[in-house]
């Protein structure tokens, strides 16, 4: 039979959850790692990994298929739960990707289109700001505002960014660590037992698997 | 204050071993490749870019399980390129726990391929690599002029590089991986005029490869290349210098980077 699973990770078939798996095991090797899409065994972890990769509309659309969206809903009124790049934008109100996407709305932004940022940016003549898509490396978080998840990474350091999208740091109250590419992102967030990063922290060398090590070890409560 | 310039070390694997040859010949083994990824990650690089140049299908097993190993170990990105033919080969790799892929010849021979594995993939992990060679330079008349060339750079296919580049990126590619095949081996530096043409052309992150065999050449990759990464294989492999004293110099000269 099964063991209990401790950490769930949620697939939904959208693409490779093998890195997210694979640092998980390798900062809790004690703990009981599960990737799947089963709804009772991810209301039975302690911790759940909402991660996302690709496009939002097929994600959002693969969420709903499976009955996915209920669950995580649930488990965000009673559980830790760890939003990773889409996944921390499908937690969003809307998302102006693939022309307009209502996601789960556990938090009530907009995600937005760097590109359409940068357009604004090159008619108001701020070259400075227009910048290449998708923004692609390490950049560096600022800490705003204290947080359990903080202990042990030093103030500025730098994660490992991918994306096209953006949720807009001075419209997101919950926004605990900032980052700036021609505008002020929100790159960590928190919200009661919601957690989400904008980054990934399974490619972010050290100072990511101290994150995860972090959120594995959190009860849920700022 | 902001987003970093990147190095990637890249390993060149042949039948599971490390190679680096001088273009494309004259090969010096360079180690394991799960050991030479771990040393790499050790000393700080930003990614890894892991280039399979067997040529076999049974080898190609081998490279998957090589793959599977280093991601199991390394948290850092890891981009797997080579023998990338279809769709089919690169959920392969991303199931072995790459980042993202990598495609060169079958993206010159299906386009479309670019955009299928962009949609169903992501841009985001899919890498479109280009292997370019100059044709003519540039003179008061007219600028210089650098074509595609497959098989190692044997092979030209008449495609003009930056028209190639700028139709890959509104093809969905995320990244170019720019390498010179005029320059790769022979530790002269980047091609700096294609480089810039190439970076200046198109919307997506540019990575540089091919020629160096300094620390100063990463720099000039960045400042007069405009590259947002750049690549090096031998420098790295043998010892001359770490991926620490290439960060280092970098900062020095002004660069943004992750130290």
């Amino acid at each position: 039979m099964t063991t209990a699973v401790d950490i769930a990770v949620i697939d939904y078939g959208m693409g490779n959850l093998h890195s997210i798996a694979k640092a998980l095991r390798h900062i809790a090797p004690q703990r009981n790692v599960w990737v799947g899409d089963d709804p009772d065994i991810i209301k039975s972890a302690s911790h759940v990994v909402y991660p996302g990769v690709g496009a939002i509309g097929d994600c959002m659309a693969e969420v709903r298929a499976r009955g996915l969206d209920q669950v995580i809903v649930e488990v965000a009124q009673s559980k830790p739960l760890l939003g990773i790049c889409v996944g921390m934008q499908g937690m969003m109100a809307r998302s102006d990707e693939n022309g307009g996407v209502d996601c789960l709305g556990l938090l009530p932004n907009r995600v937005q289109f760097f590109s359409d940022h940068f357009k604004l940016a090159k008619r108001l003549e701020d070259q400075q700001s227009v910048l290449k898509v998708p923004h692609m490396g390490w950049n560096q978080v600022e800490q705003t505002q204290p947080h359990p998840l903080w202990q042990g990474i030093d103030e500025g350091a730098r994660f490992y960014f991918v994306h096209s999208y953006f949720v807009a740091a001075s419209e997101c109250p919950f926004t605990v660590g900032k980052s700036h590419y021609g505008i002020d992102i929100t790159a960590m967030l928190a919200h009661d037992n919601i957690f989400a990063v904008q980054f990934h922290p399974e490619k972010s060398h050290h100072d990511g698997l101290q994150l995860l090590k972090n959120f594995v070890n959190w009860d849920g409560a700022s | 204050m902001g987003l970093a310039k990147r190095i990637i070390p890249c390993l060149d694997v042949d039948n599971g071993r490390v190679v680096k040859g001088v273009q494309f010949v004259d090969i010096r083994d360079a180690g394991n490749p799960v050991e030479v990824a771990r040393r790499y990650d050790e000393q700080g690089a930003d990614e890894i870019t892991f280039l399979d140049i067997t040529a076999s299908h049974e080898a190609r097993d081998t490279t998957v399980k090589t793959v599977e190993k280093i991601a199991s170990e390394v948290f850092i990105p890891l981009t797997v390129g080579g023998g990338i033919r279809e769709c089919q080969d690169i959920r392969r790799m991303l199931n072995a726990g790459a980042d993202k892929v990598g495609i060169n010849t079958a993206a010159i021979h299906n386009p479309d391929l670019v955009r299928q594995a962009s949609d169903r993939f992501g841009s985001q992990c899919i890498v479109v690599a280009i292997d370019a060679k100059q044709v003519s330079r540039a003179t008061d008349r007219q600028k210089a002029r650098w074509e595609i060339f497959t098989h190692g750079g044997r092979k030209s296919t008449g495609i003009d590089a930056i028209e190639w580049a700028t139709k890959m990126a509104a093809y969905g590619a995320g990244e170019i991986l720019l390498t010179s095949m005029d320059q790769d081996g022979v530790k002269k530096g980047f091609d700096l005029g294609l480089t810039r043409a190439v970076t200046d052309a198109v919307n997506v992150p540019v990575i540089a490869s091919g020629g160096v065999g300094n620390l100063q050449h990463l720099v000039d990759g960045v400042i007069e290349g405009h590259a947002d990464a750049v690549l090096a294989a031998s420098i790295f492999h043998f010892g001359e210098y770490s991926i620490g004293d290439a960060k280092k110099y970098m900062a020095q000269h002004g660069i943004e980077m992750r130290l």
